[in-house]
């Protein structure tokens, strides 16, 4: 059995490279794909606890007629407030388009002049 | 069989940074969503092994088929503006943020490795992740921020098309940087002219 630290440690690396993309890039499509990919670095990391929790307690928790199922329950939730920021986020990139005919992130000023 | 069970998290977890390296590297656009499809399917085999089947399948349905797919639609309608610049205006800033957040979740993931112990884990209860317990405890014990969630997507959508459809029927602004006709239907810049010089690409 793997231990779940394995799982935790992955996840911070990925959000360690999806925040250094974010922060350095400044296309605005690949700075939405690096929230893609510390979205996912936090899900599993919410799936690998819940994993920790039934393996821990699971034993006592069904005797008592539970599944042990908070996380991944908030690793659902997650995917759906993603796909929601996803839509939006793309009609925003292209309105900017629209405007401005660019897609870098540096180039939207439209409140500075 | 214990190695095999090491060399499949290695293998998901090797590709996976892989993925979101090219994800975050690319300057093609579309290869980052290949490489963002790519952490995807990885993520959901790790999901596979920790026991949540049926997150793992709607890793599959909603990220692969919905949000990569709708990035390689605006990436494809954009053509070939949607690439990266070229020039390096801003990217000491840029470059040192990057570097200060990479320092620090070093810095946070020495402590956390340090101080580690590993934990022991048993056998988890039998039905861990199926559909048919994940709906259960779904429905019984997260009805409310369900339902929350379809309103959440409903607003999503309805937003998303206000706000890629724009204005219609009024008159385009006459602020100098924007151009007329908001509503022209989209086509591209004329093709980037080959980079004068051997600018090294921004990041």
């Amino acid at each position: 059995m793997i231990p779940v630290e394995h799982y935790v440690l992955l996840s911070a690396v990925l959000f360690t490279i999806g925040g250094i993309g974010f922060l350095s890039r400044r296309n605005v499509l690949v700075a939405l794909m690096s929230i893609e990919v510390m979205l996912n670095a936090v899900n599993l990391a919410l799936v690998a606890f819940n994993r920790a929790q039934a393996g821990v307690m699971g034993a006592a928790l069904a005797t008592a007629g539970g599944t042990p199922q908070t996380g991944q329950m908030f690793a659902f939730f997650v995917i759906a407030a993603e796909a929601a920021e996803v839509a939006v986020g793309l009609a925003i990139v292209l309105s900017l388009f629209r405007i401005k005919r660019t897609v870098r992130s540096d180039e939207a000023d439209l409140l500075k002049n | 069989m214990v190695w095999l069970e090491y060399a499949y998290f290695y293998g998901c977890a090797l590709l996976a940074v892989a993925g979101a390296l090219v994800a975050i590297g690319a300057r093609n656009p579309i290869r980052g969503a290949m490489g963002l499809l790519l952490l995807i399917l990885c993520v959901a085999g790790l999901f596979l092994a920790l026991h949540a089947q049926f997150l793992a399948a709607v890793q599959v349905i909603v990220y692969a088929g919905a949000i990569v797919v709708l990035f390689l639609f605006v990436i494809m309608l954009l053509g070939p503006s949607a690439t990266s610049p070229r020039d390096r205006r801003g990217v000491t800033a840029r470059t040192g943020a990057a570097a200060l957040f990479g320092l620090g979740m070093a810095g946070a993931l020495y402590l956390v490795a340090r101080a580690m112990h590993p934990l022991k884990l048993g056998a988890p209860v039998a039905d861990l992740g199926t559909i048919d317990s994940f709906g259960r405890s779904l429905f019984s014990d997260a009805t409310v921020p369900f339902e929350l969630s379809s309103a959440l997507l409903m607003v999503a959508v309805i937003g998303a098309v206000a706000v890629a459809r724009g204005r219609q029927g009024e008159p385009p602004h006459v602020m100098p940087s924007v151009q007329p006709g908001m509503d022209a239907p989209l086509t591209p810049r004329s093709p980037p002219s080959p980079a004068p010089s051997h600018a090294p690409e921004v990041r």
